[in-house]
This record gives C-alpha cells, sequence and structure tokens, in this order.
C-alpha cells in the first residue's frame, strides 16, 4: 500500500445542522429537506441517495415546511414568508408574505393547483400557484390559535388542519368549517397543557390521521368527525406524520427518536375489512424526529440528532440488495475542506465562517503504526466572518496558499492571504461577470480562478499579484441548465474538468480556452472527479460507486476503465453506503489512486490484478501477516484501509504526507442537546 | 443375591406438576395437570387432588381437553400412548398406541377425529429432531387401538409443546423452532417459514421461546428469549408479512396465552409477574406481581374467568380474573440440587429440605401436601439470573423437635463467604419455629456437617459444627447470666481442632455420650461432657465420607466410608477395626428406629441399596440398580402405624420407611406388596364412595338414598338393607363410558325399574313394622310413598305425605284404586323377576 506520514486532524468542529423538514417528490424520487439554519437539501433517492444539490441557507430564515408542486419547490417559516428555490441556479428564486405571522405549515393540493399555508393568526390561506410565481386567492374561515398542520384531501375538496386542542375540517370550496375534532389533552400534569396536533394527514377514504403533543396518534372518521381509535405512542410528543402512497402503511415520529409504523391491515386473512394496526417501531435516532418520508419502499426519518435516516421496509424490498441496507447520512456529499498542498494548509468551510490552519509538523522516525511526537502544532491562522445574512455556499483555497476565495448567493469574495506575515487583504475589485457562483477552484499554479455560474458555464479569470481580471466563459455544448457541482483543475494546468448534475462531465482545454471533450454520459451524477496530471486521464466516480477512468488524449476510456467494468467491482465496494467524494493521485507513483468515503480510504494501484468476487476485498491485515514473498500474490488493486473513520478529507500534500480529516461522530452526538428524558430499564 | 420381587422402587409423591401447562374444564371446577406418571385431577375452589388418572407407565407429557367433548381428556405420554379419559369419573376409555415417546398433542375443533402429536423423526427413537403429525382415530369400541397411520403435518418441530399453537378456528398451525416461525395452513396445504435473525443490534436474543395464536383474529404472538413479544399480522404473504414488539419482560417469556374471546394477552417469565396485555391497545398492561417464583405456564379457563399459572416451584396458582389468587396448588419444591440433606421433622414427620430459594420445606409425606415453608433467609429474593444469594445448605433437628439448626451461605465471586448459624425453636403456641439465635459467621470457611446431640433426657442441647477451617464447633444453650427478660440463647462452647486437618463429618452417639468427628483419614472420638479426645480410629488409606454410630444393641458399633471404596466397621469397645468390606458407598445413613443401617453403593452407573445390621455379616436386604445414577440424598422416614411384615425381607420396613432423591431429583421410596395391596384396596373403595360426579342421575339416586336414610332413622346402620338391587344398575350406568351405553330410553326404563324396586323393599320392612295396621291404611301409606319418592327430584323439600298429597289433588279415587292395583302388579312381578 505504500507508507505516509499521516497528519490526523481532528480539529475541523464541523457541526451539521438539525433536520427541520422534509418533502419527497415522488415523481422525481428526489428529497427536498431543510436544516434549521436554512440549508436546502436535495437528495436524489434514484441515484443511490446521493446529495445532489445545496442550497446554503440564510440568518434568520426559519424554515418550517417544505412542499412540492411538481417540480417546484415551496418553503414557508416562522419569518412569514413563502420561498420558491431555484433549483437550477441553488437559490431562492422570489419571497411572498404571507401577512398572517410565522408560518407553520404549507401543503399543496394533489392537482398542484393550489398553496395553502397555515398561520399564527389562524387563518389558513390559499395561494393560487401561476407561472413564476403565486397569488393569494382568499382566506379560509379564520379560526381561534395557531394552524400548525394541514392536509388536503388528495380530492382537494376538504382540508383537515391541526390546531391546538383540536382538528377543524374546512371545506375547500366554500371556506367554511364543516367539522370541529376535539383532542383529547394529555392525562396527569399535561391536562393543564394545550394539546398541539402536530401533524395531520387526510386519506382518501376521508379516514384523519392526526399526531399529537400528548403522544397519541388518533384515527378519525372525516365523514362524522369521530374518533375511531387512539394509539398512544409515547409519552410525549408524536411529531410527524407520513403515510405511503397507496395508503397502506403510516409512520409516526415521536420526540423519544422513535419511528412507529402503523399498516392498514385486514384482522382476518381474505376479508376485506381493514383497520389500522400498530407494528413495528425504529429506533435510529437519539433525539427528536421532526421530519418524516415514507418512500414507496423505505421510512425516511430526521431530526435533531442531524442525521437523515433511510430505514427500508424489509416487506418491500428484495433481501441482500442494495435497497434493504439501512442508511446513515451523516455528513454532506461534498468537500467542506480545501487543502493547499504546497503551503500543508487547510479550509475549512462552516455556513458563517471559514478558518484556515496550518497543519503541524514532526520530524520523528518510527514504525508504521506509531504515533509520532509533533514539533510544532497545528494552529488556527484565519478565521474569516462572513458579512451579511447569507450563508456560504462554496469555497476553495489555492495550492500555494496565498488565495482565498469563497462564494455565496449574493457574492463572490476573494482574499489575498500572506501566511508568514498573517495579512489578509481583500481584492475589492472583481470582475463583474463574477458575481456569485456555485463552485470555485484555483488553477494549481494559483494563476487562474474558475467559478462555475448559471447553465454550467464556467467562468476563466486571472490572478496576479493584488487584482482578478476575467478571461472567458467557458460553456458546454449540451447546454445543460443545471448547475456544476464538481470542478476540477489538473496539476498541470492543462485541461478542467467541470460536472453538472444532469450527470455531465466536460472537459476543457486551458491553454486554448474551449471544449476539449464530452465524457460519454453515464446515469448515475458524479461524486469525485480527477484528472492524472501525469496519464492525463480522467477518473471519474459516480453516486453508484462505478469509477471510469477516461483518456483525454485519446478521448476514450481507458484500457484499464474496460477491464474493470468487464469484470465490474468487488460487491462490497458496490454495497458502501457513502460516495466517494475525493481523488487524488500519487506523483510519485502514477499508477496510485487515491480515494475516500466516510468510512474509509483506498488506494488503488493499477498496476495490480483487480480484485475478483470471491476475493477478500479488505486484506491489508491479512496481507501485513504474511511473508514477503506471498503477498504478491494475494495482493490486488483496492488496497483499503479503515483505520480512520468518519473522514471528511483526505489529501496528499506535496511532501508526501496525507493528510486525513476526521469528524468522529461521538464528538457530534456530544455536542447535541440533551434528549427528552427515558426511563430507561434497570436505571 | 437375590432380587426380591415383593419390594418394588415407587415414586411417591412429590412429583413435579409444573412440567406441562395445566387444564381447566370447561366448567372451570377441576384442574387437571400432568404429574409424573398420571395425571391429577385437582378442584379449582378447593386447591385438594380429587384423583389421579393412573395408567402411563412413563412421564405424562400432556394433558388436552377433548375439543368435541369437553368431559373427555387426552393424554399423553413418553411410553408412545394417547389414553382417553373421563376425568369426571377417573375412567380410561381408549388408549391409542403410537409406539414412539410422545412429547406434546394438539388438537383443534375443525380437525374432528384427529389430534396432532410431536414424534421423534421416524425410525429414530433418540433423534434430536422432532415432527408433527396427525392421527385419524377410528370409530372402533376397542379399548385399544394399535395406531398405523401417521401422516406428517411438520417436518421440523421444537419439542416444548409451548412452541406449537393452532391458529384461529384451525385453519393454520404456527410452529417455532430456534429462530424460525412456521405456519401452515391446512385448506391450501402450505407452510411460510419466517426468520429472525440472531440478535439485533443490541445484542437482545432472538430466539424465539412460545408462541400463541389469537383465537378470533390472524395475529400470532411469539415469545422471545430477550424478553420481546412479537404480534405477527398478515402472515398468509411470505414478503409482506409484519409484526409489532412488546417489551416488558427483562428477560425470556416462557408462556403465552390468549384469553378465549381474545382481548388480552398473558405472559410471563422469571420476573414472577402475570401481565397482561389488552390487545390492540398494547401500552395498557396490568400487572399482576409477586407470585412467588417464574412463570413457565399460563392457562386460561374456556370461559375466561380463571387464569392459572405454573411456577418453576412447583406450584400451580390460581387466578380469578386477573386480579385475586384464589387458590394456590403447592407441590414438592425441588430445585436443581438439595443442599440440605432430607430430615424428617420429629414432630411433625414430615420431610424437610430446601424449598423456595431461602426457605425450607415441610412436605406431608402421607398426605402427598406441602404443609409450609419455613423463611429461613428472611431476605427478599431477587428474581435475576445470575444473581448469588443467600442458600439454605444445612439443617438439622434435634431429637424431639423443639431445635432446629440452619446454616446459609452466599458466595460472590468478589466477596468473601458470607456464612449465617441460625438456631429455631419450636413455638408451641404458633406450632411453628421461631428464629432465637443468630450466629453470623460461626466458621471461617464453609460448614461441612452439622449434627445435634441426640440426648432425650438430658437438659442441655448441644449442635456440633465442623468447617473446612479446620476446626469443629460445640454450641450450647445456656441462660444469660444477668438479664431476666431474654431467654437462653445458644453460645459457643467448645472449639477443637486434630492437626490442622480439616474435618469432614460428625456424629454423636445415640446416647450422646460419644462424638466422633473424621478428620480427613482419622476418625477421633470425643466425649461432649468433658470435651477430651477419648481414642482416634484411623484406618488407612482414604478420607472418611460417612460416618454412622450404630443404634440399640449395635450402639458399640462405629460405621465409616473412605474414599477408597471400604466400608469399615470399628468397635468402640476394642478401638479397633471390627470388619470392612470393599464396596464404593455413596451414602451410608442409620434407621433412628432399628439397628439397620442402609448403604447406597454406586456401581458402573446405578445405585444399589444394601440394608444391613452392623452385627451380622449378611445383609438383610440388597436391591440391585435401584435408580440410575448417585443417590445422595436419603432418610428414614418414621411409620405411623408399624407394619406386621413377619417376610425376612421386608422386616426392615416395619418401622420405618427409606425414602431417596435419584439424581433427577425424583423422590423415590420402598414399598411392600402387601402395602400395595392395601392401598390399592383403600383406593378402590374411596372410588366408589367419591367417583359420582354431580350428574343428574346422581342428584336422583342421592335423593333417593337420602330419603332412604330419613325413612329409617332408626335402624343402626350395621342392619341397614344391602343397597337395592336396582342401583347395581345404575352404578353400571355411571361408570360405563358413555360411549358403549346403550339408548337413553332404555336406560331410563331400568332407572325406574330400579326405583321401583326400592320403594317396594322399603314399603315391605313397613308392613313389617307396623303389622297390626289397617289393611286400608296401608295402602294409602304405601301409596303415599310411592308418591312422594316419584316427585322427590322436583320437590327436594317435600318428605311428609301431606305435602305429596297435596302435589297430587287431580286424582280421583278411582284412578288411586287402579294405581294401587297397577302397582301391586308390578312388585310381584318384578320381584319375582329381580330376586335372584
Amino acid at each position: 500500500m505504500g507508507e505516509f506520514k499521516v497528519h490526523r486532524v481532528r480539529f475541523f468542529d464541523y457541526m451539521p445542522s438539525a433536520i427541520r423538514a422534509m418533502a419527497l417528490n415522488r415523481f422525481t424520487e428526489r428529497l427536498a429537506l431543510v436544516r434549521a439554519d436554512g440549508a436546502l437539501e436535495i437528495f436524489c433517492f434514484a441515484d443511490n441517495y446521493f446529495q445532489e444539490k445545496v442550497i446554503p441557507g440564510q440568518e434568520g430564515r426559519a424554515v418550517e415546511a417544505l412542499c412540492w408542486v411538481g417540480q417546484r419547490l415551496f418553503s414557508a417559516g416562522l419569518n412569514g414568508e413563502i420561498t420558491e428555490y431555484d433549483l437550477e441556479n441553488l437559490r431562492p428564486l422570489y419571497t411572498v408574505e404571507a401577512y398572517g405571522g410565522p408560518i407553520w405549515t404549507i401543503s399543496s393540493n394533489s392537482q398542484g393547483t393550489l398553496l395553502a399555508v397555515g398561520c399564527e393568526d389562524g387563518t389558513v390561506k390559499i395561494f393560487e400557484v401561476l407561472e413564476g410565481r403565486i397569488q393569494f386567492q382568499r382566506n379560509l374561515d379564520r379560526q381561534k390559535g395557531r394552524i400548525i398542520s394541514l392536509s388536503w384531501h388528495p380530492s382537494g375538496a376538504q382540508i383537515a388542519a391541526g390546531m391546538m386542542d383540536m382538528i377543524r375540517i374546512f371545506d375547500a370550496e366554500t371556506g367554511h368549517a364543516t367539522h370541529r375534532l376535539l383532542v383529547e389533552r394529555g392525562v396527569g400534569a399535561s391536562k393543564s397543557k394545550e394539546v398541539v396536533v402536530w401533524s395531520i394527514v387526510f386519506l382518501s377514504d376521508h379516514t384523519i390521521i392526526s399526531g399529537d403533543s400528548a403522544g397519541k396518534v388518533q384515527i378519525w372518521d372525516g365523514f362524522t368527525g369521530t374518533l375511531v381509535r387512539t394509539h398512544l405512542v409515547t409519552k410525549w410528543d408524536v411529531l410527524a406524520l407520513s403515510v405511503s402512497h397507496d395508503e397502506s402503511s403510516l409512520v409516526a415520529g415521536t420526540s423519544e427518536g422513535t419511528v412507529t409504523q402503523f399498516q392498514f391491515l385486514s384482522p382476518n386473512v381474505g376479508q376485506q375489512e381493514k383497520e389500522w394496526v400498530r407494528t413495528r417501531t425504529f429506533k435510529n435516532h437519539s433525539h427528536d424526529v421532526r421530519a418524516l418520508a415514507h418512500t414507496d419502499i423505505a421510512v425516511v426519518s430526521g431530526g435533531m440528532d442531524t442525521q437523515l435516516v433511510v430505514r427500508p421496509l424489509l416487506d418491500k424490498v428484495e433481501k441482500n440488495t442494495r435497497e434493504s441496507a439501512q442508511r446513515k447520512i451523516a455528513f454532506p456529499h461534498r468537500n467542506l475542506v480545501c487543502c493547499a498542498k504546497k503551503a500543508g494548509l487547510l479550509l475549512f468551510q462552516f455556513p458563517d465562517h471559514l478558518e484556515v490552519w496550518r497543519i503541524g509538523e514532526s520530524d520523528g522516525q518510527g514504525k508504521p503504526g506509531d504515533s509520532l511526537p509533533v514539533k510544532r502544532n497545528p494552529e488556527k491562522l484565519v478565521q474569516l466572518k462572513i458579512k451579511g445574512k447569507d450563508h456560504i455556499c462554496c469555497s476553495a483555497l489555492s495550492p500555494c496558499g496565498g488565495w482565498l476565495a469563497y462564494s455565496t448567493v449574493s457574492s463572490v469574495r476573494l482574499y489575498r492571504l500572506q501566511c508568514d506575515s498573517l495579512s489578509i487583504t481583500k481584492i475589492s475589485r472583481l470582475p463583474k461577470e463574477l458575481c456569485w457562483a456555485h463552485q470555485l477552484c484555483f488553477s494549481s499554479d494559483s494563476s487562474k480562478l474558475f467559478a462555475s455560474v448559471s447553465n454550467s458555464s464556467v467562468i476563466v479569470a486571472a490572478l496576479n499579484q493584488l487584482e482578478c481580471k476575467y478571461l472567458h466563459t467557458l460553456k458546454p455544448k449540451s447546454g445543460s441548465r443545471q448547475p456544476v457541482h464538481l470542478l476540477q483543475a489538473s496539476e498541470d494546468g492543462k485541461w478542467l474538468a467541470a460536472a453538472n448534475t444532469d450527470c455531465e462531465v466536460h472537459v476543457y482545454d486551458l491553454s486554448k480556452l474551449k471544449l476539449h471533450c464530452t465524457v460519454p454520459v453515464y446515469s448515475s451524477c458524479p461524486t469525485a472527479l480527477a484528472i492524472n496530471p501525469t496519464t492525463s486521464n480522467l477518473v471519474v466516480v459516480h453516486a453508484d460507486q462505478q469509477i471510469f477512468e477516461y483518456s483525454l488524449r485519446q478521448k476514450e476510456y481507458t484500457e484499464w476503465s474496460r477491464k474493470l467494468q468487464k469484470q465490474g467491482l468487488h460487491f462490497l465496494w458496490l454495497e458502501r453506503d457513502t460516495p466517494i467524494t475525493n481523488v487524488t493521485f500519487n506523483p510519485k507513483n502514477s499508477a496510485h489512486i487515491i480515494l475516500h468515503d466516510t468510512f474509509m480510504f483506498c488506494i488503488i494501484d493499477q498496476s495490480l490484478p483487480l480484485p475478483e468476487s470471491k476475493t477478500v476485498l479488505f486484506n491489508q491485515m491479512t496481507l501485513r501477516s504474511l511473508p514477503e514473498a506471498e503477498r504478491k500474490q494475494h495482493s490486488h488493486a483496492f488496497k483499503i484501509s479503515k483505520n480512520y473513520q468518519h473522514l471528511l478529507c483526505v489529501n496528499l500534500l506535496e511532501d508526501h504526507s496525507l493528510v486525513v480529516v476526521e469528524r468522529p461522530l461521538l464528538e457530534i452526538m456530544s455536542q447535541l442537546p440533551a434528549p427528552v428524558r427515558q426511563k430507561k430499564f434497570a436505571t | 443375591m437375590v432380587e426380591h420381587g415383593e419390594i418394588r422402587v415407587v415414586h411417591r409423591g412429590g412429583s413435579k406438576i409444573n412440567f406441562r401447562q395445566p387444564v381447566i374444564t370447561n366448567d372451570s371446577r377441576f384442574l387437571l395437570c400432568a404429574s409424573g406418571q398420571c395425571v391429577k385431577v385437582f378442584s379449582t375452589s378447593t386447591e385438594e387432588c380429587i384423583h389421579d388418572l393412573r395408567g402411563h407407565t412413563d412421564l405424562v407429557t400432556g394433558v388436552l381437553l377433548k375439543p368435541s367433548n369437553h368431559l373427555q381428556v387426552y393424554s399423553c405420554s413418553v411410553d408412545g400412548t394417547v389414553k382417553l379419559w373421563d376425568f369426571t369419573d377417573g375412567i380410561l376409555i381408549k388408549t391409542y398406541v403410537i409406539g414412539y415417546p410422545i412429547y406434546s398433542i394438539r388438537a383443534s375443533a375443525k380437525h374432528e377425529g384427529v389430534f396432532f402429536v410431536v414424534i421423534p423423526k421416524k425410525g429414530d427413537k433418540r433423534s434430536e429432531f422432532f415432527q408433527l403429525v396427525a392421527i385419524h382415530t377410528s370409530l372402533s369400541g376397542d379399548q385399544i387401538v394399535e395406531v398405523q397411520e401417521l401422516s406428517d403435518v411438520l417436518g421440523d418441530v421444537s419439542s416444548d409443546p409451548a412452541a406449537i399453537h393452532f391458529g384461529k378456528g384451525g385453519e393454520y398451525i404456527a410452529s417455532v423452532k430456534g429462530l424460525q416461525l412456521e405456519v401452515y395452513f391446512f385448506r391450501k396445504n402450505k407452510a411460510f417459514r419466517f426468520y429472525l435473525k440472531e440478535s439485533d443490534k443490541k445484542g437482545g436474543k432472538n430466539t424465539f421461546t412460545c408462541v400463541s395464536c389469537h383465537p378470533k383474529e390472524d395475529c400470532i404472538a411469539t415469545g422471545h428469549e430477550d424478553g420481546k413479544i412479537r404480534l405477527w399480522r398478515n402472515f398468509n404473504h411470505s414478503k409482506e408479512y409484519t409484526y409489532s414488539t412488546l417489551h416488558w419482560h427483562h428477560n425470556a417469556v416462557s408462556s403465552l396465552c390468549f384469553t378465549p374471546e381474545g382481548t388480552n394477552l398473558l405472559s410471563g417469565g422469571i420476573e414472577s409477574v402475570l401481565v397482561q396485555w389488552r390487545y390492540d391497545q398494547e401500552s395498557q398492561r396490568d400487572f399482576l406481581p409477586r407470585l412467588g417464583a417464574a412463570i413457565t405456564h399460563i392457562a386460561v379457563s374456556p370461559d375466561g374467568a380463571l387464569f392459572c399459572t405454573s411456577h418453576s416451584d412447583n406450584k400451580i396458582t390460581i387466578i380469578q380474573s386477573c386480579v385475586k389468587v384464589s387458590a394456590v396448588i403447592q407441590g414438592l419444591v425441588k430445585g436443581d440440587s438439595v443442599r440440605t440433606d432430607l430430615l424428617v421433622d420429629p414432630r411433625s414427620k414430615s420431610l424437610v429440605l430446601n424449598g423456595k430459594p431461602g426457605h425450607l420445606q415441610f412436605y406431608s409425606l402421607q398426605r402427598d401436601k406441602l404443609l409450609y415453608n419455613l423463611d429461613i433467609v428472611q431476605q427478599e429474593y431477587i428474581h435475576e439470573s445470575g444473581l448469588q444469594q443467600f442458600e439454605v445448605v444445612k439443617a438439622a433437628f434435634d431429637a424431639s423437635g423443639s431445635w432446629l439448626a440452619t446454616v446459609e451461605e452466599r458466595k460472590q465471586k468478589v466477596t468473601e463467604l458470607e456464612l449465617n448459624l441460625k438456631l429455631w425453636a419450636f413455638d408451641e403456641q404458633t406450632q411453628s419455629f421461631v428464629l432465637n439465635t443468630t450466629i453470623s459467621a460461626p466458621h471461617e470457611d464453609r460448614i461441612t456437617a452439622m449434627c445435634f446431640c441426640h440426648t432425650t433426657d438430658s437438659e442441655t442441647s448441644m449442635v456440633v459444627s465442623t468447617s473446612r477451617d479446620g476446626h469443629f464447633k460445640a454450641w450450647q444453650l445456656a441462660t444469660p447470666a444477668n438479664s431476666e427478660d431474654e431467654g437462653p440463647s445458644w453460645s459457643c462452647d467448645f472449639v477443637g481442632a486434630y492437626h490442622s486437618l480439616v474435618p469432614e463429618c460428625c456424629c454423636f452417639s445415640a446416647d450422646g455420650s460419644l462424638l466422633a468427628v473424621s478428620f480427613q483419614e482419622v476418625v477421633t472420638v470425643w466425649s461432649p461432657a468433658s470435651w477430651e479426645l477419648l481414642t482416634t480410629l484411623s484406618q488407612p488409606p482414604g478420607a472418611i465420607r460417612n460416618l454412622c454410630f450404630g443404634r440399640l444393641s449395635c450402639s458399640k458399633y462405629l460405621l465409616g466410608t473412605t474414599a477408597n471404596n471400604l466400608l469399615c466397621c470399628w468397635n468402640l469397645l476394642t478401638c479397633s477395626l471390627e470388619w470392612s468390606t470393599s464396596m464404593d458407598v455413596s451414602l451410608l445413613l442409620a434407621d433412628p428406629l432399628s439397628e439397620n443401617m442402609s448403604a447406597f453403593c454406586c456401581q458402573a452407573g446405578n445405585t444399589d441399596l444394601f440394608v444391613f445390621k452392623p452385627s451380622e455379616p449378611r445383609p438383610l436386604f440388597s436391591h440391585k440398580a435401584i435408580c440410575s445414577g448417585k443417590v445422595t440424598r436419603a432418610v428414614f422416614a418414621p411409620r405411623e402405624e408399624m407394619l406386621e411384615s413377619c417376610d425376612e425381607n421386608s422386616q426392615w420396613l416395619n418401622r420405618s420407611q427409606l425414602y431417596f432423591l435419584t439424581q433427577y431429583m425424583d423422590l423415590m421410596t420402598f414399598t411392600t406388596k402387601a402395602e400395595e395391596d392395601h392401598l390399592m384396596a383403600s383406593s378402590k373403595q374411596h372410588e366408589i364412595d367419591d367417583s359420582v360426579a354431580m350428574t343428574p342421575f346422581y342428584l336422583l339416586l342421592g335423593k333417593h338414598r337420602q330419603q332412604e336414610n330419613q325413612e329409617k332413622p332408626s335402624s343402626l346402620s350395621a342392619e341397614r338393607t344391602p343397597v337395592p338391587q336396582g342401583s347395581v344398575a345404575i352404578k353400571e350406568l355411571l361408570q360405563t363410558p358413555a360411549h358403549v351405553l346403550p339408548s337413553t330410553s332404555f336406560l331410563c326404563s331400568m332407572v325406574v325399574q330400579s326405583l321401583l324396586i326400592s320403594v317396594k323393599d322399603s314399603r315391605e320392612e313397613n308392613k313389617q313394622a307396623e303389622e297390626e295396621m289397617e289393611s286400608e291404611k296401608e295402602e294409602e301409606d304405601s301409596e303415599e310413598e310411592m308418591e312422594s319418592s316419584i316427585l322427590k327430584p322436583t320437590q327436594p323439600e317435600s318428605a311428609g305425605a301431606e305435602a305429596a298429597e297435596s302435589a297430587v289433588p287431580a286424582l280421583t279415587k278411582a284412578q288411586h284404586r287402579d294405581l294401587r292395583r297397577l302397582k301391586k302388579l308390578d312388585h310381584s312381578w318384578l320381584s319375582g323377576l329381580l330376586d335372584p
């Protein structure tokens, strides 16, 4: 595998934000989720749960609810505004004030023509969805007390609204309330407290299911307005409900971190009558489950503990397939760490600030596996707080460590950094084309800045001492409107590769400043790419864990790549559930490709034979115990190390030492607020 | 040596009643449970055993009400037969010979004429694998039916009866084994199998322990080793099945049972709490805690009014509507081992041994009933596996039964041994033992033996304990000098040691003048009066295992066994070895009422018994292979009344009876032929008196008898007229199995006939008594008698003639006359027919 001096970095205090709400688009199989800091993330479930898009948050934007209308995504929050997002340019499109105080919930009818929002002042406001905008239509009968949750009947004729202590059913035509369902309060001390109907679901057979703060899931008859069943699920709150599309299964998320499933079953085999029966309980969270989505095959849950959990329903999937594995998505599927290879600096991206660290040094020598004494401790050089309300969407540090750039949805900022004298100067005059960027990237000699903007185009700007000059705009021929999420310049300065969420990878020739070629489009989204400086081969790793090597000179897949595709990857490699987020090369050995995901890093040695399906994939420990002569026979191309876990970045510095940035999940857990008190047996 | 045919080793009482799930009859009046080789019928209200259903020759492994006839019950046994009983009368109706050991039996109302049994895989009686087979019962009237046809239902099942259960209406059967649940649908002839992973993330064990099906809905409840209960639904799909999980038990769920309406689910486990889950509302549950010991089985009466739970301490608790324990049927409590010796309480003549944890139990051997438990440890017992708790390890009574000494110990891994010696005085007022003295840490190490000085005349009571710490201590009862309000208490009188060897056994001579203590290979003899070492006896080689003084005429002998398979007999007058013989004696025991000694020898995996007198060279009695394995606990229990057997072989059983425990904790004893015959006869007689159940026939007959008694109060019981001839017919009627009886119309006339005869008899008697009476009057009399006897069943209170007359006011004179004539005709004809 080779031996490296490893900088084991654990001083990146990355803290993800709690999940607040989610919305599933069944047609595009995309899940939108919003976090407490207002950041919006879009996961493509069809493509291996890959985090396709991220829209950074904004200070003070407290989103409470999300709603898809066709391909359009709306959110509403406690600031009283409804926002539609531009998913192509990854920014809010427009914001409409609802004038009803804080908005608790937003819901669209199944036809996608109307939006209903529930406001603090007790009104349900109906907005008409028009081309490119929404327009206020009318208020339904105003109620006393806030509207916490809303659900449309699939026919669109009725709306059920969860409130304090009751549920109201409105006729959507007339706007009058037709039923009032009183929800019982909790027993004991909570008797005096109002019960909050946190979530409500209106089924097509006019059954209404509600989850409330007394821990009950109640099933109501929507025709008569009577209570059918009460299931006491928890001592705390039932915060979220979600029903499967065929309305045969319902999940309820609670403050205890459990998700309880209810199924619509007939008590006697072969009979038609069915009833809602409480079945399974999943416990995958330590804190409140705030958001839930029920896909056809899985339950997706998220909450205060910041993790997105995809729990497959084993009765809906085949056993031992990729769908049947449970997934926990704890880290973003993109790089938050940028490494200046030459200067030995690390840039950490936080939502509202940036940190530049110089890594420690050691001159000790030791056996493999020893930890060396640190001569110089790592130190934080710069902490840069952003101006304005918008959070950072991308950032970059030049390889020489002299330039620092970041972008929000509204502006790009470029700084000149002098590490020796510890000075930072803002480059005030930027070309006007460079107003915001999806991705930023410096060329290896730090003379150019690349910024991807709308329509997958890339702006090239030249940097000299204290100046930034616009050079060219590189445009792909495909005319894709999707944003670029990966941008990588080659070490030798000849090539620039850009991948967008349409799964296209464009390679530009930097000397000619024009499109060199487009890699044949593969069905899965690229998660990492890099160009080998010695061979000019482009290595692309996709969300379904496939690896392709594309020769830029020949404009075709390389021999190795063909062999790999022909033989197929090892099944254990394909079963990994986190995407490869970074690819680098070993300058000393061009056949080595270094890549990593959250739980391992791997060096692919292209000179060694590929592993057969029967060979042991994770064989580094066994190899070590074998004598030198035998190692050759047993070694294969994939050399995998699991010594480091929860990796955010693995990169090779110029002095041939490896930087490994870890963020142990336990540290994230320890920073979370205390969960609700639960009686544990024998405590 | 000659095998003695007439002395047999028999099970006598104390068999397990918690082995299998008990059965409550439809009317909730009886509780049936498998107990050893018989089925016991208990009354649910009085807790008394009404009778035993005897007939199996091996362990009974299942009891099941016949679904089509609620007055009949199936029982199955390892002996390979299924027997059908009429449990109210205790009559064996049919025997089905299967030919394979049967481990459980199931039946369902839907499968008429079929029952299902679990047998080992065919062709291999010792197989580890079991299968469920269906057996079709033919309608033949034979008493014994050889079953030829076995049809397989399920291939691989567990032998535990709790692992198989019929589903709603008998449409399917659910079976669990290991990590697999199998549901077999009879109509579609299709089986679905569901697997669980060995353990979930938190390390809980998912192995199935029991299964129960909802009686009305398609829901299967399974219990698991980690205490979870899963409710399976939609199990007619191999993929879309689903289950919900209930979790309260912290250890394995040992039994599950739905109530007949399916509204509640009952579960139990080691926590000894009966949990009642509301079906459909599982977060609501009721508890019945403190049931005393781990629950092994739960049964519900068919009407749902009574629950009953079996417990690991051989107890059955009957619970009324999940709130009130209404009756407790307690058998002999048997743990895995008996730490104390078997003892006999000199007062109550009951057997005393370890019972519930921390208790001594007093078990009446004659009545086969637990008398009471004495709490020795007096600490709360915590129901958790793996927890070290105080255990009673030694107990001893003095000769009169007024003192009891107990030793309890607790050994935890980290801490030192905790020992307590407790002395209990018998309190005449409360008729139980009261703690007198507690000596904590009487020795520094385990106590190896303890015995009382068996003097009857001396005022001083003394108990001697020997310990591994190399000392033996004598404890004496002494009145404290200064304080008057305190009674006498026990204190240490003497500490003895011998060359720092470890004492193993101690024994007092019958008169209490000598104490023998064995120190490994050396036997030391002490005088308890002066605590002087009188002599040492040593017979190398081998450490002494048992020590026993001879009794009565043999009191000059001291017997001991050594680890080197020697039985030695020393003469204490000459202080020399009288004789020794080579045998591997595991237990040496002296009969307190005679000179006899018994020695249990372990040979080739079996235990032989020798009964001998120390003074005689020939053994009185020997019995080869009384049981397999080693016998380490035995006791001579004095008889209530002496036997008058003159046979040489059985003479040793005249005064006392020898009980012993086998390695499987079965309590066995020896009986003679005569004794058995006596027992049989008495039980037969008992049966005739008592076996008549409360049937309409009984009402009829009982009234009839009452009436007889009322009418002839003056006649002495000795002169009582023999039971009327007609009652033979009734007896026959009541004792014959229902299915062989002729038609009711025929029976009816028989009954009527029998009644008529009795009336005639009484009439004749009356005639004899009142011969001087007028003929007219006489006829009237007889007529009145007649009327009353016929009307009795409807008017139980009307004994007088007036009442009878008022009941038949409509009869005219002519009719009266006709009737009378008719009767007279009848009588003469019948008496001629029936009188032999």
